[in-house]
């Protein structure tokens, strides 16, 4: 489900767009912006205005025209982002056709149309089945094909108990048979949960959202007064300003780019956030990952690939190398673990030894007991073991062999340098060392460098002793790491960064994650894990990639960025537009200010007009950038709010300039003044 | 524009930030209940008499709400206080001139006007008040309401610099060591430098002196009821003479203006009604005297501003020398210059403080530049009639001080919320006299009034930091405290407020016979006025355009509520902020937030304060001194 994000003006959007521009014009929805609000009852007043007005008929109802533009574009960028959101969702939905689900009841199956499951329903998937709601593994394991939302082919396993158990409604079994029991109520699914926020039908405004409208709503008021008391100083000044010109001057004034794109921001991010294939519960937690400063992250299987692997072999003095691999390899061989298949491997590419067909060795494999703690194979008149150190001493001075010092030696420096030591001896005699390590992830560490850059702190949570964590750590480059930790631990840890005034962000799969990922402020489950921790988490990743976090990150911060740029945007676009309409409304009474007509417009008519027409054409040419949201690039805070302030504060007050004065001159070529 | 000037700004300026520090260390001191000063072997057990004597615990502080109540509180009794006092004089001590009572609306203009450290005089001191009046009634709140700046200037850092509380200080505590370890010293200090340097402090009788060179002024004449005689005129506008072409007729560029009858619709002339003026023969002054010097001190040290006499610090006796004319200046500064460097010790920022600082003087800057400038430039009529174009425009200036002094000191009272004036803002040219309407309108946040100054500049720096937060994608946090649709929603009130009070007054006044009646000039220069006097009272101000009559029963009780409003419902919702900001964390500094100090922060500082604080004005200013500046270049007066 890795989708492209529609190109900007698909038709397919578009139209049905445009009609919805339309529609939002109903009051009851235009009042939950008061910004535009404003706007529509201005545009009401100067189209009542056409009729009443005994002169400049024309003027006005182009006033008008404008005004009502004004409130169509905006209503259009958020009907667009809808819609792109809409697109999104379908492809979503198409994943959950309607479905007749296997009911169980009292040990027998009964089929019941999918939307009719309840919470703790139990329902039995077989291989071709469409597991018709989220849920919990209960009982057996199957492979499951999740491509439907996750866009990755190959199978997954799902299992009763474990890690494993949660799957997704949608989602198809391909092998086995499995009783899943039902988590959610129809509509209460994160699929359904997601489609709602990107369709932008149940968006809640987000806490920063909602503090930008108080400051836009309070904006608007102060204008409206601004524009209220203008009457009165008019009448005094014997300069009557008509209400048309009167609600021009509002309009302008008010901050109807950004009270235009508002919304159209909120749900383009969401839109951004499905397209990284992430189910986010809340625009909230979306918000929130952009202030995140510490990321906690589970070792295994996020830093390190989840298996030590053998990395070297130190032959003791006076072996040879080869002969040590040799060994190593022959007494690997029927070693099935990841280590023991490593370490053939590690023979293979460091001497191009070969493998040997285990059935072809004429050997007698020994295989590793909790007692013995050694492994190995047995040929006539030679016998290989290969063990942990303790293990191999004893096993060595039983048959009166000695253990070298060197080998003392390397073994405590693995061991120190938080590697696991296996000592491989034929007979009595001591080869050497293998080293096996965690390895680390390819490229994590310039995404944790990337983190840093970003301000955000990265803690690895391990079980592992402090002295593996340790050197875990430094490999990976993470901040900081906390060895040997229980599930208590890690929630304490959460808390403690939070009493510190940091926002945590907690990626975790197992169910003794739950806990930690619901305390942290952001908590991002995977795919892979099991229902309880996608319960506790505020976001689930389809794809189980936990430095994904680094792309919500991203996103969450654009919003708020682009928010705030077309805020500042619009705010200082005032000034041209009070260069613009100011002396226009002054011409008529006091010809001496006409110096302040610094563009030289035309005349008031045309100054007026531009200034509404570029107020109302600036939001059609923001929408791209609305939707796909200002660039986030880590270098800083105090840099990015130097160059925020120069492409927005310093180009919002030069823009408009240029922008009025060339409607000016294309109005006044067409004569529309 | 003389290079001795230049010099002396850099001196006002050079001794601006010598004593920043000191008095915002000092500060510190004072408004910690625990801090110790040189005062304390004096004032301690006087301090702790006083709690006593109010059962106040110093020891107790007070959450938001309990501290606004309690300064609301002593407000409104103090209020009523001078109120009484004002209306009982006659029957008070220290009346040596026999003074009546204060009529009920100016008693109530002028008791607000001193409660709410806005010292807008609709009277003349020295014709008005008692000493008693002077003395008690209203320099007790030039000590108390500049104290109460201070103290919710000192909640609202506290606020800022605590976390996780609830309580932001203890007010009567606050009060009442501001008033006795910070004001009542300095002002001690100060009125005896300014006694040196001869200000008078007496409580003689006034003196009358027969003038060298009588001269002959005209009055209303009255009649045996002593109303005044009026006549029915026509009214007649100045527009430009045309010659028998219809081109206006030029003498140097400059149009010649004649009197032309205004007519009605019909064509008939509209006539109005004027007192007729006789002539008077003034042959001896009445010389003010009386306790000058106290009171001079904490008017200034207080940003209170309230004149002792009607010309205020243009009058010798309130101003004898350049010397006390700088002290005075540098003194209306100094506190709030020190509450920065309060603001920057307390928050543990000391470069945030000293940018906040930074943002005023750059404004400040920007107002006297262009003050002196237009000042300097003068009145192209005043030239056309003969005045050497070197002497800029000496109307309504006093000689002593010239074009340098009058206009740093018109920017320093309106930066400030002092409002002493000098000079007769009334009197400057129309971009002369834009600055200090514009500098009050601003909210008076360039340096500010004592305390006031800095709690209104903290709002612009949350609302700075809240857009600034969002560029770079952040929850905006300032000093580690997000910033949250509370903290907006009050402080967008405070805006709403200001703005409210301001154009809504005005505008009243514009349309309204009250609001007419008080002006002494059309056009333009009357919209300033009345402007100015609402801008002035909401501002907590109290200079005046001194054009407007402002002793109107309508004036003085529309005014009186402007002030009421421009103080109380201004503090309440800063003080609601306070009481969130305490509350919440502090989160520490990471790469993500972007500091609030150095250039780019008071670029964004000042752009904030530029675009939402000022563009809200711009077109009433437009209708006013802006009009009447090309007006002017026009050669048409008012």
């Amino acid at each position: 489900m890795t989708q492209k994000s529609p190109s900007l003006f698909d038709w397919k959007i578009a139209g049905p767009a445009i009609g919805g521009s339309f529609q939002k014009l109903n009051p009851r929805l235009m009042i939950k912006n008061p910004v535009m609000f404003v706007t529509m009852v201005g545009a009401v007043l100067t189209t009542a205005g056409i009729f009443t007005a005994h002169a400049e008929r024309g003027f006005i109802a182009q006033l008008a025209v404008w005004l009502w533009f004004t409130v169509l574009f905006a209503n259009f960028a958020e009907a667009i982002a809808e819609g792109r959101g809409k697109a999104q969702a379908e492809s979503l939905r198409k994943a959950r056709k309607e479905t007749m689900a296997r009911r169980l009841v009292n040990g027998r199956e009964e089929k019941v149309p999918a939307p009719s499951l309840q919470k703790n329903d139990l329902v039995v998937c077989e291989a071709g089945d469409v597991i018709p709601a989220d849920g919990d593994v209960v009982e057996g394991i199957a492979s499951v094909d999740e491509a439907a939302i996750t866009g990755e082919s190959a199978p997954v396993i799902r299992e009763s108990g474990g890690d494993r158990s949660a799957v997704t409604g949608g989602t198809r079994v391909i092998s086995d048979r499995i009783v899943v029991r039902i988590t959610m109520d129809k509509g209460q699914g994160f699929l359904d949960r997601m489609i709602a926020l990107v369709e932008g039908a149940q968006r809640q405004k987000t806490p920063n959202e909602i503090a930008l409208t108080i400051l836009l709503s309070a904006l608007t008021l102060i204008f409206l007064l601004v524009c209220i008391t203008l009457k009165p100083f008019g009448i005094y000044s014997a300069a009557e300003f008509s209400i048309p010109v009167l609600i021009a001057l509002l309009v302008c004034l008010i901050p109807t780019t950004i009270g235009g794109l508002l919304s159209a921001i909120g749900i383009a991010g969401m839109d951004r956030v499905l397209q990284r294939n992430v189910l986010a519960m809340s625009g909230r937690a979306v918000e929130a990952a952009g202030d995140v400063d510490v990321l906690l992250l589970d070792k295994t299987g996020t830093i390190t690939l989840g298996n030590r692997m053998a990395t070297a072999f130190i032959p003791a003095p006076g072996v040879a190398p080869e002969r040590l691999a040799d060994a190593a390899q022959l007494a690997s061989l029927a070693d099935e673990t990841p280590e023991g298949r490593s370490i053939v491997v590690l023979a293979k590419e460091k001497f191009n030894l070969r493998a040997r067909d285990v059935t072809q060795v004429q050997g007698q494999f020994v295989p590793f007991t909790a007692q013995t703690r050694m492994s190995g194979v047995d040929f006539p008149g030679r016998s290989i073991r290969k063990g942990a150190a303790e293990a191999i001493r004893i096993h060595a001075d039983k048959l009166g062999g000695a253990f070298p010092t060197a080998i003392s030696q390397a073994v405590d420096e693995i061991s120190s340098s938080g590697g696991t030591p296996l000592v491989v001896a034929e007979g009595k005699e001591i080869l050497g060392v293998i080293h096996l390590k965690d390895v680390v992830k390819g490229g994590i560490k310039e995404r944790f460098a990337h983190l840093r850059k970003m301000g955000i702190r990265t803690v690895m949570i391990t079980g592992d002793n402090p002295l593996t964590a340790a050197a875990i750590a430094a490999e990976a480059g993470v901040d900081d790491f906390m060895a040997q930790a229980t599930p208590e631990q890690k929630l304490q840890r959460i808390r403690e960064e939070q009493a510190a005034g940091h926002l945590v962000a907690m990626t975790g799969d197992g169910t003794n994650d739950a806990p930690a990922l619901a305390q942290a402020d952001v908590g991002v489950a995977m795919n892979t894990g099991t229902q309880a921790a996608r319960e506790a988490g505020n976001m689930v990743d389809l794809d189980s990639n936990p430095t994904k976090l680094i792309d919500i990150v991203e996103i969450g911060k654009q919003m708020l960025i682009t928010r705030g740029a077309l805020t500042t945007f619009s705010i200082a676009n005032d000034i041209a537009k009070y260069f613009a309409i100011i002396p226009a409304m002054l011409m008529a009474t006091f010809p001496a200010i006409s110096p302040l007509n610094i563009m030289s417009l035309h005349s008031p008519t045309s100054a007026i007009l531009s200034a509404i027409i570029f107020n109302a054409l600036i939001i059609i040419a923001l929408i791209p950038l609305a939707l796909r949201g200002v660039k986030y690039t880590p270098i800083g805070a105090l840099a990015t709010l130097q160059r925020n302030l120069l492409i927005y504060g310093l180009g919002g007050v030069i823009i408009p300039f240029i922008g009025i004065k060339a409607i000016d001159i294309a109005i006044t070529t067409l004569k529309l003044v | 524009m003389h290079s001795t000037d230049w010099l002396q700004l850099a001196v006002f300026i050079g001794a601006l930030v010598l004593i920043t520090k000191p008095m915002g260390l000092y500060l510190g001191q004072v408004l910690d209940v625990k801090g110790r000063t040189w005062f304390d072997f004096l004032f301690k057990p006087l301090e702790r008499l006083t709690y006593r004597l109010m059962g106040v615990d110093s020891e107790k502080e007070h959450d938001w709400k309990q501290y606004t109540f309690a300064m609301l509180m002593f407000s409104l009794v103090s209020c009523v206080f001078t109120y009484a006092v004002l209306r009982l004089q006659n029957h008070l001590p220290l009346n040596p001139q026999g003074f009546g009572p204060v009529s009920p609306d100016l008693a109530f203009n002028t008791a607000v006007s001193f409660t709410t450290n806005t010292n807008w005089q609709s009277y003349s001191g020295e014709s008005t008040m008692s000493y008693l009046s002077q003395m008690v009634a209203l320099v007790i709140h030039n000590f108390a309401s500049a104290a109460v700046g201070i103290a919710i200037a000192a909640a609202i850092v506290r606020a800022i610099a605590r976390h996780s509380g609830k309580t932001i200080g203890n007010f009567w505590v606050d009060l009442v060591r501001t008033t006795y370890y910070l004001l009542l010293p300095i002002c001690v200090v100060f009125a005896v430098v300014l006694v040196s340097q001869g200000m008078i402090q007496n409580f003689k009788p006034y003196t009358k002196a027969k003038l060298t060179e009588p001269y002959t002024t005209q009055v209303p004449k009255l009649d045996d009821k002593g109303q005044a005689v009026m006549t029915n005129v026509v009214v007649t506008t100045q527009s430009a003479k045309l010659d028998a072409q219809g081109k206006p007729v030029l003498t140097n560029g400059v149009a010649v203006m004649v009197d032309v009858p205004t007519l009605d619709a019909k064509g008939q002339p509209v006539m109005t009604n004027v007192a007729v003026m006789v002539d008077q023969k003034i042959e001896e002054q009445t010389i003010v005297q009386g306790p000058m010097a106290s009171q001079v001190a904490i008017k200034m040290l207080g940003t209170n501003g309230g004149g002792y006499a009607n010309a205020n610090a243009a009058f010798p006796f309130e101003n004898p020398t350049p010397l006390s004319n700088f002290l005075q200046m540098l003194s209306i500064f100094s506190i709030g210059s020190g509450l920065t460097y309060y603001l920057g010790r307390m928050v543990k920022n000391q470069s945030h403080g000293w940018s906040v600082w930074t943002c005023m003087m750059v404004m400040f800057l920007g107002g006297v530049l262009l003050c002196w400038w237009a000042e300097s430039k003068g009145n192209p009529i005043h030239q056309n009639l003969g005045v050497a174009v070197a002497d800029g425009n000496m109307e309504g200036k006093e000689v002593r001080f010239g074009i340098f002094n009058s206009a740093l000191f018109a920017t320093v009272t309106t930066d400030a919320s002092c409002g002493a004036v000098n000079s007769m803002h009334d009197s400057f040219t129309a971009l002369g006299g834009f600055v200090p309407l514009f500098n009050i309108q601003l909210g008076e946040i360039i340096i500010g009034g004592v305390g006031a100054g800095l709690y209104g500049m903290l709002v612009f720096v949350v609302l700075a930091v809240f857009i600034a937060g969002l560029m770079v994608g952040r929850t905006p946090e300032y000093l580690g405290k997000k910033i949250q649709s509370f903290e907006i929603k009050m402080a967008m009130l405070a805006m709403l407020i200001l703005a409210i009070d301001i154009l809504g007054f005005a505008a009243w006044a514009a349309v309204s016979d009250w609001g007419k009646a008080g002006l002494n000039n059309a056009g333009p220069h009357g919209l300033s006025e009345m402007l100015y006097a609402f801008t002035s009272a909401t501002g907590n101000n109290g200079s005046a355009f001194a054009g407007l009559s402002a002793n109107t029963p309508w004036y003085n009780t529309t005014l009186a509520i402007s002030m009421l409003i421009g103080r109380f419902l201004m503090i309440v919702p800063i003080m609601a902020m306070a009481g969130s900001l305490v509350r919440k964390k502090i989160a520490p500094p990471s790469v993500g937030t972007f500091p609030v100090s150095g250039g780019t922060f008071v670029i964004l500082l000042l752009g904030t304060v530029l675009l939402v604080g000022a563009l809200n004005f711009l077109p009433a200013l437009a209708l006013g001194p802006v009009v009447e500046h090309f007006l002017t270049l026009q050669g048409k007066l008012f």
